[in-house]
């Protein structure tokens, strides 16, 4: 089959079009290497197009007292605590640079009086941070660094004669199998989308910036892109997981009509005034504040309101707790009777801002209501309830140079990495995070590459990765590809979902298991050519083994907290928080197991009110006060 | 409340093909996709159709349906008549590869033509201050979420083949208005080269490519008619054209 088989050989491999693999890809070309960049969807559609908030990045030019300290310490909270610390640092510090550096590739964020970049209050944050254009931000970074690829291809075909000398993007071909050599990465198989045929890059380091699993859930935000792919290439290739369990249910997803059930409705609606009722009228989330919080967040409406012009002087409304809080609180709300017939609760704006500055400020959300569900949100109020939106676990990393644990020569960045977030990740946070973090890959990758050089693939590797391929198309009258994922979605939705207990996780993983079971004898009808089935069979794979590793970490982990909620064990401990799940596959099943994280080191402590800490650690880890 | 719907569904590829009809249970409040996507799932696994986002964002699901460029996701099935049948097909203007997917390289080669944005030299990160007022304009051009479909309406290159070598195409006119309006890009003669370069004179002002514009973009009378306005100002007063361009940079720094 070699004789058929098309191959490339490059520096670097770059598996997403996303904002974190497009600034990776920047990263190394500027390092001088040679760099595929490989996507499933056509180049400038990956699932970054869709954010719509902004980006946070603490340039403080809304509010001067802002900076990375601040950032770093609403991250922290955010998380519970529980995210590696060095990531969050490196992330706050970073992030005003990153944000920066776009506008000189032609981004236009929206502006400030004094002509700066303007920032908005998003929850969680302390000022406001989040740099943005409209509601479509993530439009704008995903353009803005597509057309800075195009730039340096522009300026590579000047000088070199071929635009593609040095940056090649292989739209619409999907990555099934990262290659190993003497237990290094040695490149990346796959297929044509198109074709189906199969195609192998040779490359020495291979950076994974796939997204997120959302597709493995019911009621999800995600595309059908998010089915966590590099997740599972990671596992494959004997890379771990970090904290699988923590998964970010959106407070706000659409949930009427149901063609669009669990389509985001972004949180700016809330960070520019809308308000949660539920059918009784009442503004429920007052009484949803936890203690952790009780400081920050207005316990009344009269004050929640003068925020919105007085932030100096009150407290913020609760509407714009962490994303986990709200969540939840809808979820209650909802399971209380106080839902609407949909299942949701609403969320108003109408009330509180001029339809004229509504559509200004939320156009994006003004069109996908008034064309989706027939609402004018400038005169009603949208009926929102949670949806799967963002998975704080992933590829266990080096924080510093991106580099995953355990197999040489993989990197990951972006929302498939772990670690940052901790067990809930801030609005905001994402975008920045895939700045920072895609150009540290970028950089991470560069360096490996030309202090390790090649590693050419044998032909056995290729054989096993070309089997794969073929087998559902050798199989015939198996299980029906579609048919399993909706199983898996409902499995997973229901016992694995945003309240999880012991009995319905042990349930979820026998489910789970039985459904890969199965899924080993799918069969596909049609041809290789453009086949959603076939396609289909992969991602499945994929997203049993998402399913999996988050069913056993949910499991183990008895307590609740952020993006993670026990209702056997409601309360958030201390104990718990030293602790990370790691997730590793054998070839036949995950295991997962304990490892402790690492400690706040003493600077990073001190950056902390000591009576905030004691809410989240032990006696011995604040009488310790920092690792160092 | 599901209500049972006739398709005409055009499948094949670049060799041959045709239409096929179909029919499938629709739910209130569904959209084309939607459908399309049951169809998929229940009675034809490998056809081939493009979507991503499902909400009008990432301009993937572009296709004709009854004949108009339209996004799947955002078109409701609630717009046809109970008993009318709904033809869908790819886009014209571009070389079919499977059933309602085509090869839309053309318009990623058209983007690496356009020369790309040219900050001041010096300016660093940080440094530029605009006025809200003056990012507006581009901003509008910015919303373009690459649908194509104002490239599949535009008759240039819809039904002539032999255009597409010579002319760029409403995408990539508003992509040069963007950055001659861009606050700080430095580059001259972007009206210019749209003009003699990338075929803006070819453009007979039909407006067909605005009407379907699914983000609202004014693309004939923000873009394309200023543009060809200022052509005309630049080709007969040369000083002007270089005082816009110095302006320009005194507006932000
Ligand atoms: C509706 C919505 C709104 C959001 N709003 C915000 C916001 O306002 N602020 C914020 O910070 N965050 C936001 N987020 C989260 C944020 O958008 C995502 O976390 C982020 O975009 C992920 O970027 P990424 O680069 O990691 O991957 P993605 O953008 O998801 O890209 C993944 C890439 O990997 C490719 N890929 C995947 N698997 C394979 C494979 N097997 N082979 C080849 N290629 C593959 C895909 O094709 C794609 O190109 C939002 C998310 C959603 C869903
Ligand atoms: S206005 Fe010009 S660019 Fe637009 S469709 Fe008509 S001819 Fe084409
Ligand atoms: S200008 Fe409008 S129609 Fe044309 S590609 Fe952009 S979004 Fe689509
Ligand atoms: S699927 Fe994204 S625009 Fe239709």
């Amino acid at each position: 089959m070699s004789e058929q088989l098309e191959r490339y050989s490059y520096d670097i491999v770059v598996i997403g079009a996303g904002g974190a693999g497009l600034r990776a890809a920047v990263e190394a070309r500027e390092a001088g290497l040679r760099v595929a960049i490989i996507c499933k969807s056509l180049f400038g559609k990956a699932h970054t197009v869709m954010a719509e908030g902004g980006v946070a990045a603490s340039m403080g030019n809304v509010n001067e007292s802002d900076n990375w300290m601040v950032h770093f310490r609403d991250t922290m909270r955010g998380g519970k605590f529980l995210n590696h610390y060095r990531m969050a640092e490196l992330h706050a510090k970073e992030a005003p640079e990153r944000v920066w550096e776009l506008e000189l590739w032609g981004a236009l964020f929206d502006r400030t009086k004094e002509g700066k970049i303007s920032q908005r209050n998003f929850g969680g944050h302390e000022y406001p941070r989040l740099a943005h254009v409209g509601d479509r931000t993530g439009l704008e970074l995903i353009r803005t660094m597509q057309q800075r690829i195009v730039a340096m291809q522009q300026k590579d075909g000047r000088e070199t004669g071929n635009p593609e000398s040095f940056i090649k993007v292989f739209a619409e071909l999907t990555v099934t199998e990262i290659t190993k050599e003497n237990g290094k990465v040695s490149g990346a198989y796959g297929y044509w989308r198109e074709s189906g045929k199969e195609v192998f890059f040779e490359a020495p380091a291979v950076v994974l910036a796939t997204g997120g699993v959302g597709k493995t859930f019911k009621i999800t935000s995600n595309s059908w892109e998010g089915t966590g792919d590099g997740h599972a290439l990671a596992l494959k290739a004997g890379g771990n997981l970090v904290d699988m369990e923590f998964l970010q249910f959106h407070p706000t997803g659409m949930v009427w009509p149901p063609s669009v059930r669990g389509l985001l409705v972004t949180e700016s609606v809330r960070g520019d005034g809308g308000v949660l009722t539920n059918t009784d009228g009442v503004r429920f989330m007052f009484n949803y504040i936890p203690d952790v919080f009780k400081d920050k967040y207005a316990d009344n409406e009269a004050e929640a309101d003068r925020w919105y012009n007085d932030q100096a002087n009150n407290r913020r409304p609760p509407e714009l707790l962490p994303r986990d809080e709200v969540a939840r609180a809808i979820n209650s709300e909802v399971k209380a009777g106080r839902g609407t017939e949909h299942g949701g609760v609403f969320l108003d704006v109408s009330k509180r801002l001029p339809a004229d500055v509504i559509k200004k400020k939320l156009p994006s959300m003004w069109h996908q209501f008034y064309e989706l569900a027939g609402v004018d949100i400038t005169k009603e109020a949208m009926e929102v309830g949670p949806t799967c939106h963002y998975v704080m676990g992933g590829v266990e990393v080096d924080p510093d140079s991106a580099a995953a644990v355990g197999v040489p020569g993989l990197f990951a960045a972006g929302e498939v990495a772990g670690g940052m977030h901790g067990s809930n990740r801030l609005g905001g946070n994402s975008l920045s995070d895939l700045l920072v973090f895609g150009r540290r890959a970028g950089v991470g990758a560069s360096e490996y590459v030309k202090s390790n050089g090649a590693n050419p693939a044998s032909e056995d590797s290729l054989k096993v990765a070309h089997e794969r391929i073929e087998k559902p198309f050798s199989q015939v009258g198996g299980e029906n590809p579609y048919a399993l994922h909706q199983e898996l979605q409902e499995v997973a939705h229901n016992l694995v979902g945003i309240i999880r207990t012991r009995a319905e996780l042990e349930e979820a993983i026998a489910k789970i298991a039985d459904i890969r079971e199965r899924a080993k004898s799918v069969s596909v009808s049609g041809g290789r050519e453009f086949n959603p089935g076939f396609h289909l069979t992969f991602d499945l794979d994929n997203m049993l083994l998402i399913a999996e590793s988050t069913a056993k970490s949910a499991l183990l982990r008895e307590e609740s907290r952020g993006g993670h909620t026990r209702d056997d064990f409601p309360g958030m401990n201390a104990q718990w928080r030293q602790v990370n799940h790691i997730s590793s596959f054998n070839g036949d099943h995950v295991s997962v197991r304990q490892q402790p994280l690492p400690s706040l080191p003493k600077e990073l402590f001190d950056l902390f009110d000591i009576h905030e800490l004691e809410k989240y650690m032990t006696p011995e880890e604040i009488a310790k006060g920092g690792s160092n | 409340m599901a209500r049972t719907i006739k398709l005409r569904i055009w499948r094949g590829n670049a060799k041959d093909g045709g239409l096929q009809d179909v029919t499938v249970d629709a739910n209130e409040g569904e959209v084309v996709l939607d459908v399309i996507h049951r169809v998929q799932a229940t009675q034809m696994n490998d056809l081939a159709v493009r979507w991503n986002c499902k909400a009008g964002k990432c301009g993937s699901c572009s296709m004709e349906i009854n004949g108009k460029p339209r996004l799947a996701c955002m078109t409701q099935m609630a717009n046809f008549e109970e008993d009318e049948t709904i033809t869908i097909t790819p886009l014209r203007a571009f070389p079919v590869i499977k059933d309602l997917v085509t090869d839309v390289s053309f318009n990623y080669k058209k983007a690496m033509e356009i020369p790309a944005f040219e900050p001041p030299a010096d300016l660093k990160p940080g440094e530029p201050r605009m006025e809200q007022i003056d990012v507006e304009r581009s901003q509008e051009f910015r919303k373009c979420i690459e649908c194509f479909l104002c490239q599949d309406t535009c008759h240039v290159i819809r039904d002539h083949e032999e255009n597409k070598k010579s002319f760029a195409g409403p995408r990539f006119f508003i992509r040069i208005a963007e950055l001659d309006m861009h606050p700080l890009d430095m580059l001259r003669n972007r009206k210019q080269k749209a003009q003699e370069e990338h075929g803006l004179g070819m453009c007979n002002i039909t407006k067909c490519c605005t009407e379907v514009c699914p983000e609202h973009i004014r693309i004939t009378d923000n873009a394309i008619i200023p543009m060809k306005e200022r052509v005309v100002d630049v080709k007969y007063d040369p000083a002007r054209w270089l005082g816009s361009k110095i302006r320009k940079r005194d507006g932000i720094l």
